[in-house]
């Protein structure tokens, strides 16, 4: 069945059992909502030098949404902000592909659990849920390392 | 099948709507259940248009050709229809837009730009309601911030119903404009016109109601419900998009300045100043939607011919039968009235922590339509604490197997999310 396709065992596990949701201590916080949806997202990142010490979330949202928050926490912390910034515009790559791309062993490589998302890029109402906390994340990193500053939604 | 009293003979009616045959999904035909967004064209509005199209296009009030003529007629005669329709003392109180969203913000304008003793200012205040589309707050807000006009609104009862309860306090001597809806586009409410005129017209307020979700669905007489303007739109109600309606009160229409200028709405134009020609046409500058005003003659017509006592009839009986099902899911609960009185066919929901985004998504999959987020009325799931609805609307067309097959549907969206 197609929605098998977007709900994918590793989507709904990881609404069902989110990581590191809740706030905690942050160098940036940015609020982001999808005005076609009311989804809605508050997002810290906690940086250690060049490395991510740690992204903390809170918001609300369906299953897509709240589902890549929790990837995106478990792809990003820790890393370094250069592998976390090719991360994101792999991820970008995937969910603009209109279903079109299909992850190589290289992209699931860099994507792990976010792969898992192929099947949502053929959704173009659901598009958007999927890239809301990586937005809010490349928005709260941009004011954390002190250029674009003073932006809180998208 | 479910035999519900009161109902219209859908199978003969579904024939005039080809879009209902379409089938999705792998064979999944298609349950149609966003109304409240857009109704389906029947196959006589879809001729209207195409035929205006390939005999009688061209532009309108001007020119003497056969077609220039020819397409005034159908235009102007779209606008008896319609002001026949709503029960208008006058035609040329039907001011066509291109849809609600413009006739609420013209009233707005109008009132921004009048004088005494219509002028809208910081001395003066605004009444809403907590229950209004985005449409009916987002220009009394702009309107307010320009004018300095006080913003006012009455707030929701529990089970999805206008707080009246301080009415005196909130439309006072300074109201100048009250704009409510008739029928709330994400609950159902229908509205207690009466009350609100009454109150209105004790402070010399003017009365502006949203009758998007009203005029699809129920007999609409403007002299009856005793408003100042009354907006809708035609795309609701069996029309093409493009086009809206506007019905003014005569004298106002004639007191209130024009919002847009351009062609079609003057009377004579020098370089320094231009004198306006009368209500409607002051009100409808620059070559209107014409295909599409014609395209709602048509549906004012077929709407007409079925009679929209008998279509409120219908949709009581379907919202009666579909709130009694909804009700019997677990884990679902209705935001808005609970009981079909007072109610109209949208019928708003959460089932359990399912977000309404995830409940759309498995609902399509089984050729079900509905719509999912705040409806463009983001206070009201504000208000109850949510951050979205699913919405079921139904229309003339609907069924009772259209209804279970929601429900059947929702049993599948919790086992899918269980």
């Amino acid at each position: 069945m197609k929605l098998d396709s977007m709900y994918q065992d590793v989507i709904l596990d990881h609404y069902k059992h989110p990581h590191g949701r809740g706030l905690r201590d942050g160098d940036a916080e940015v609020h982001h909502v999808n005005p076609t949806c009311g989804d809605e997202i508050t997002l810290r990142v906690k940086y250690d030098g060049s490395r991510i010490a740690d992204v903390s979330y809170e918001g609300q949202g369906c299953s897509i949404s709240q589902a890549s928050a929790s990837v995106l926490n478990e792809l990003l912390v820790g890393k370094e902000l250069a592998e976390a910034q090719r991360i994101q515009a792999t991820f970008l790559e995937l969910m603009q592909s209109k279903g079109k791309v299909e992850p190589d062993d290289a992209m699931e490589e860099v994507l792990e659990d976010a792969v898992a998302f192929a099947g949502v890029s053929k959704y173009p109402a659901r598009v958007k849920c999927a890239l809301l906390s990586w937005m809010a994340w490349k928005d709260a990193t941009a004011q954390a390392m002190g250029d674009g500053a003073e932006r809180k939604t998208a | 099948m479910t035999q519900l009293p009161g109902l219209l003979d859908t199978e003969a009616l579904r024939k005039d709507f080809p879009i209902l045959d379409r089938v999705l999904h792998d064979g999944k035909k298609l349950v149609y259940l966003d109304n409240a967004a857009t109704s389906q064209t029947p196959r006589q509005v879809i001729d209207a248009v195409s035929e205006y199209y390939e005999r009688h296009n061209a532009n309108v009030h001007r020119g003497v050709h056969v077609l220039a003529e020819e397409a005034t007629a159908l235009y102007e005669g779209a606008r008896d229809k319609v002001a026949a329709f709503i029960n208008a003392p006058s035609r040329d109180e039907v001011i066509f837009t291109k849809n609600a969203s413009e006739s609420l913000n013209l009233v707005a304008n109008m009132l921004g730009w009048a004088d005494e003793p219509y002028r809208v200012d910081r001395e003066t205040e605004i009444v809403i309601t907590e229950m209004e589309h985005h449409s009916n707050i987002v220009p009394w807000q702009l309107l307010s911030q320009r004018t300095g006009a006080k913003l006012k609104w009455f707030g929701l009862t529990d089970d999805g119903r206008l707080d009246l309860s301080n009415i005196d306090e909130i439309i006072t001597e300074k109201t100048k404009i009250v704009s409510f809806t008739l029928v709330s586009n994400i609950m159902g409410t229908v509205n207690p016109v009466e009350a609100i005129v009454r109150r209105a017209q004790d402070v010399g307020a003017l009365v502006l109601i949203d009758a998007s979700q009203a005029a699809p669905h129920m007999p609409l007489d403007v002299q009856a419900l005793q408003a100042d303007f009354v907006a809708f739109t035609g795309h609701k109600m069996c029309g093409p998009t493009g086009i809206g309606v506007l019905w003014g009160r005569q004298e106002l229409l004639e007191d209130l300045p024009p919002f847009l200028g351009g062609g079609e709405m003057i009377e004579t134009v020098s370089m320094s100043s231009s004198t306006y020609a009368p209500a409607p046409h002051k009100f409808e500058a620059g070559t209107p939607p014409i295909a599409q005003a014609v395209g709602l003659g048509a549906a004012v017509d077929y709407l007409t011919s079925i009679g929209m006592e008998n279509v409120a009839r219908h949709e009581h009986a379907i919202t009666e039968y579909a709130v009694r099902r909804l009700q019997e899911v677990p884990d679902l609960r209705i935001i808005g009235p609970v009981t079909a009185e007072d109610r109209g066919a949208a019928i708003s929901f959460v089932l359990g922590d399912i977000h309404p985004h995830d409940v759309g998504q498995v609902l399509d999959e089984q050729g079900i339509a509905v719509r999912v987020g705040h409806h463009c009325a983001r206070p009201v799931c504000l208000r109850y604490g949510i951050p979205a609805t699913t919405r079921a609307s139904f229309y003339l067309y609907s069924t009772p197997a259209e209804v279970d097959a929601l429900v059947e549907g929702l049993e599948h969206v919790r086992n899918f999310f269980g």
